[in-house]
């Protein structure tokens, strides 16, 4: 069980959150000048890294958000935490609170105001947010 | 049915040579279906300066966790025709590999527990006899009769509203499955080379020449990639991609206990399917994790549902104990199909996508597979599965008859 820290409500249980497979991946520019293979790009293949993984989820049974997320997909290792709509961060920060713990702050019981960016993580959570390109 | 003796452990059944510095083909992936494309590249195709190259331990991959489920009741033509043709071969290859590797056709049931896996499953019993697989719809009652320690009352969360039934289909010991392809191999001339991690390919233009290792540099004309969730990895370093994602599945067994499970039973839609070994645990497969993961573990609430499904569907399992779990890595693909042929790498082949039923693929892989290594073209088999199907549409969906449970 993997314990996440969702930027809105702290740390929870993984039964808690859905998965949404790889992050930064956008709808394409012009769809109707792609061809078949670029099409199948789009459709069907995804990164598929051993290692840092972006990775989007979302706290389906808390605030609803969606948020994006590195992960190790060996260590199973949380390494950051950050907002959809802002790039994935360059060097791997720890998320707000420590996983394996139970978050006991202030930010658990609030809906969304206390998270670190509310604007971007509540605004742009299911459109292809600009620059969010591969 | 009584507990069976097992055979004997085997002494080395296989050589430990150390690599050649060349060879005709290389396979990468020492589990079941890498061992089974070496067999029948040098039984039917006459190859025999051949190595397979394996990271660890012989078998010690997908090949050593799954839960041995072998059937060939799938939805369409395609699936049906490989499928079906892997049984055919389960059927004779304990013969023809001089080896019993306990082939149990105890029959494989599929639970429905919905309107909508009634008919789903009625239809693919219909599909299913069309295409020569033996197949059954099974009211309650008659799933009764045959598993009597299912629950079928209606008084639960899931009631079981009937079943398929597939009475060829059942398990196999499956490291001696291993064991007797290894022995095989060896046999016919091909290095088996364990503890041997490709780290790169050498490549002429877009022809692959060589295969980089952790034992140094073979130079080989042909590879092939047996290589399951870590497909990707390998694609990766010789330059093309997959449409494959690695989940980590989970399967566990009990104690061991007095013969009481005379079939199989998979579940898709509670996720639990469960069989009886034939030294005596309760072998239970669970779904995949929602993430993508390498670390050969899942999480322990995957298999917490799968347990609160399995005592609701068998209720003398209660007092039953985990003894071991475990979970390997599975190469998934969008349509639950596997990818067997050529990559936009010249005499480079692909041989993934199995995803959470490779098991009972084995032999028709190994079969086809090879046909396509030695020749260069798809077998009549795995035509239909090659990759450039994600690119023309031609999908081959087999969620209904695989999802979760293979």
């Amino acid at each position: 069980m993997l314990l996440i820290t969702c930027p809105n409500c702290g740390s929870r249980d993984e039964t808690e959150f859905h998965y949404g497979g790889q992050a930064h991946v956008a709808y394409p520019e012009n769809p109707n000048e792609l061809n078949d293979r670029e099409w199948a790009e789009f459709l069907f293949y995804r990164e598929n890294t051993k290692g840092t993984f972006a990775e989007r989820w979302v706290h389906s049974t808390g605030c609803r958000q969606w948020f994006n997320m590195l992960r190790d997909t060996v260590t199973y290792d949380i390494q950051a935490v950050y907002p959809m709509g802002t790039p994935r961060p360059a060097a791997a920060v720890p998320p707000a609170a420590e996983s394996g713990t139970a978050s006991t702050a202030a930010d658990s019981t609030t809906t969304g105001t206390a998270a670190p960016d509310a604007a971007s993580s509540g605004t742009a959570s299911t459109t292809a947010p600009e620059g969010a390109t591969k | 049915m009584s507990t069976q003796q097992l055979p004997e452990h085997p002494d080395f059944l296989w050589r430990n040579p150390e690599p050649k510095s060349s060879y005709d083909a290389v396979i990468v992936g020492g589990g079941g279906h890498g061992l089974a494309t070496a067999y029948f590249l040098a039984k039917n195709h006459g190859m025999t300066n051949i190595a397979v190259l394996e990271k660890g331990w012989l078998a010690g991959g997908n090949m050593a966790r799954n839960t041995t489920i072998i059937r060939s009741n799938y939805l369409w033509d395609e699936s049906a025709a490989i499928y079906e043709h892997a049984l055919k071969l389960w059927e004779i290859l304990p013969e023809e590999l001089e080896y019993d590797f306990l082939f149990s056709q105890r029959g494989v049931m599929n639970l429905a527990h919905t309107l909508g896996d009634v008919r789903e499953s009625i239809r693919r019993v219909g599909a299913n006899k069309l295409n020569g697989v033996d197949a059954e719809w099974l009211e309650p009652d008659q799933v009764k009769e045959l598993c009597p320690i299912l629950n079928i009352s209606d008084n639960i969360r899931y009631p079981v509203m009937g079943a398929t039934y597939q009475p060829r289909a059942g398990i196999a010991k499956h490291d001696h499955v291993a064991w007797a392809f290894a022995r095989k191999c060896d046999e016919l001339g091909v290095d088996i080379i364990q503890n041997c991690e490709v780290t790169g390919f050498l490549k002429d233009g877009n022809r692959v020449v060589g295969v980089k290792t952790n034992r140094g540099t073979i130079n080989t004309e042909k590879v092939g990639l047996c290589a399951a969730g870590h497909s990707s990895v390998l694609a990766e370093m010789a330059g093309f991609r997959l449409p494959i994602q690695s989940h980590p599945l989970q399967a566990l067994v009990s104690e061991l206990h007095e013969p009481v499970h005379p079939t199989v039973v998979m579940s898709n839609h509670v996720h639990v399917y469960v069989s009886q070994a034939h030294k005596g645990e309760l072998v239970m497969g669970a779904g995949v994790d929602s993430y993508n993961g390498y670390g050969q573990r899942g999480s322990f609430h995957v298999i917490e549902n799968q347990m609160a499904a399995a005592v609701e569907l068998f209720p003398i399992f209660a007092r039953a104990h985990v003894l071991r779990t475990w979970g390997g890595i599975v190469d998934t693909t969008l349509d639950a199909s596997p990818i067997v042929g050529t990559t936009p790498v010249d005499n480079m082949f692909v041989n993934c996508g199995w995803g959470t039923g490779g098991f009972k693929g084995t032999p028709a892989a190994g079969l086809t597979f090879a046909h396509t290594i030695a020749t260069g073209a798809p077998h009549k088999l795995n035509k239909p599965f090659a990759l450039e199907r994600f690119e023309t549409g031609a999908l081959i969906d087999e969620h209904g008859a695989a999802a979760v449970a293979h």
